[in-house]
């Protein structure tokens, strides 16, 4: 019997695993520094052309303007959402609570192509809405609220609701005790709620592309960038640089998030 | 509110698919012909379905062929990333001591990047001048390229098992996280063998998680629109890319929102029979 060989066995498998998770993202950025137009092997030369070039077109800076507009917004307006609903729904008792939780995350499971087309008809057909950065933000405050709310119900779950009682009992009023121990309280969730919303908002591509008219969003734009082969190299570039920045971002936001509540999102799926 | 926010695009959808298209009008008398043309009985012979050359009992075989298609690589997606997610979530449950946050980070961190530059970033390595055939051919192993991981369908179901696995590996692995410990410790008394005990206690203890990751999977995947447009080329096409171009080039939304309800109902046909056959309620009764 050899008790310790499985052990080392998985231990090999979850590293591969995460090695395969990362392989195809760590190939981009290097073939973004890589200098020639093709992305092949043997790699020919280090060059920063691609990030020169990137930087120069003009219209990638506006969509990027655009993209973090829209991305700030749809943050702070989820996040409020959510919590105004976490706060319902982890406070309070009341009739229909099941239903409502499940109907508010159904974007969670729903075919994003569904979701953009019935925004879609929603937007130019009932509300009579132009196309715009605003009908995007709405499809996007649509789609994060339910992450938002996720982190931030398993948030207000963790901590002790006798703080609450506490409080009210040393007699402050509502207003009062949220201002000075709820929100104090969820402040690492609201953090993580708004970054979270806010890469949700930022990567998005199929409902900003049912949803843009003039003004495209960074997705929009780097999707149609992909129909021009000699344009892949600077498009790398774009990717590497946001893929980057992305991981920084969402490291911090799991920082935060798991500062409080251990292991908050796991156990919020 | 949110609840009224989110119902009305759906109704929006369904009072759309009984109209007609004319040019740039709709005509909003209620009518049927929409899913009629979707679903006009008549054989169709030889179509393609995968790899066999089947009959099939739709004229406009397009349609519900695609949807079939859609359904069929979403299945196989789902099968190929629960087979290797599991493994993953049992490693992190019972088998990290120390530093499993990193562990935690380290899988959830590329469920926060962006999907379409991971989808992207596929197109690097497949192709016809991708990193896989050029480095096979620089290393001498092959003289053409391979072609099964040129755009086609295979290509877009290896993207989405790479891009939904680590969504499923959280869910299985909360549920086994939460198993009583001791069970697996009296399997062991009673004298079963580790496999015995990971096929009678474990697998079934961890089966809602299991369930909920692979649903987390096949739904959105169905109607999977982004990936087959990157690495799918014409033969990897799913039932998304003919519903959004109904919606752009074809102009005949009624008959795409039509479409898309089609494939919503079938999506939700099919959980609900999967997880009436495995008799879900009854598995979540025991857990609780």
């Amino acid at each position: 019997m050899k008790p310790r060989s499985p052990v080392s066995l998985l231990l090999i498998y979850a590293c591969v695993f995460v090695f395969v998770i990362y392989a195809p993202s760590l190939l981009m950025v290097i073939f973004s520094f890589n200098d020639n137009i093709y992305t092949t092997f043997p790699l020919k030369g280090f060059t920063l052309n691609w990030y020169w070039q990137m930087v120069n077109q003009g219209q990638l800076l506006e969509s990027l303007g655009h993209s973090l507009k829209v991305g700030v917004v749809v943050a702070i307006l989820s996040t409020v959402i959510a919590l105004v609903a976490a706060m319902a729904l982890t406070r309070y008792r009341f009739s229909g609570k099941g239903p409502i939780t499940v109907t508010s995350l159904i974007p969670l499971v729903v075919p994003y192509i569904t979701l953009g087309l019935g925004l879609l008809i929603l937007v130019r057909q009932v509300l009579d809405w132009k196309l715009s950065l605003f009908s995007i933000g709405a499809g996007h405050v649509l789609i994060a609220t339910p992450f938002s709310m996720l982190v931030l119900m398993s948030r207000l779950e963790g901590f002790d609701k006798n703080l609450e009682e506490a409080s009210r009992d040393l007699g402050e009023n509502g207003w009062h005790t949220f201002w000075r121990v709820t929100l104090p309280l969820a402040w690492p969730g609201i953090v993580a709620s708004l970054m979270l919303a806010f890469i949700t908002s930022f990567d998005e591509y199929l409902i900003s592309a049912f949803l843009s008219g003039n003004d495209t969003t960074l997705p929009v734009y780097i999707y149609s960038q992909l129909r021009f082969p000699q344009r892949l190299p600077a498009t790398l570039a774009l990717g590497s640089a946001i893929l980057i920045f992305s991981f920084a971002f969402v490291l911090t936001a799991q920082m935060f998030l798991r500062r409080g509540v251990q292991g908050g999102k796991a156990s919020a799926l | 509110m949110l609840a009224a926010l989110l119902v009305t695009p759906f109704a929006g959808l369904a009072v759309l698919s009984f109209w007609t298209q004319h040019n740039f009008d709709f005509d909003s008398a209620a009518t049927f012909n929409n899913y009629a043309k979707i679903f006009a009985l008549g054989w169709k012979e030889d179509v393609e379905l995968f790899a066999f050359r089947i009959d099939w009992p739709f004229t406009n075989a397009i349609y519900t062929l695609l949807l079939a298609k859609s359904v069929l690589m979403s299945l196989c997606v789902t099968a190929t990333v629960i087979l290797f997610a599991y493994p993953m979530a049992y490693f992190l449950a019972f088998r990290v001591q120390r530093h499993k946050i990193i562990w935690l980070i380290l899988i959830s961190i590329p469920f926060w990047t962006s999907y379409l530059l991971r989808i992207f970033s596929w197109k690097v390595i497949l192709g016809y001048n991708g990193v896989v055939n050029s480095a096979l051919m620089y290393l001498g192993l092959i003289d053409e390229p391979l072609s099964f991981i040129l755009y086609n369908s295979t290509s877009v179901v290896i993207t989405l098992t790479h891009a939904w696995v680590t969504f499923a590996v959280l869910p299985i692995y909360v549920s086994l996280e939460k198993m009583d410990k001791s069970l697996l410790e009296a399997a062991t008394d009673l004298g079963d063998t580790a496999i015995e005990r990971f096929f009678r206690v474990t697998l079934p203890l961890s089966a809602p998680g299991t369930v909920a990751a692979a649903l987390l999977v096949f739904i959105p995947t169905v109607g999977e629109y982004v990936t087959p447009n990157v690495v799918g080329g014409t033969s990897g096409i799913m039932v998304g890319n003919l519903i959004q171009s109904l919606f752009g080039k074809s102009n005949d939304w009624p008959l795409g929102a039509a479409l898309s309800n089609v494939m919503m109902f079938t999506v939700a046909l099919l959980v609900a029979f999967f997880l009436w056959a495995i008799g879900y309620r009854r598995m979540r009764q025991r857990m609780a």
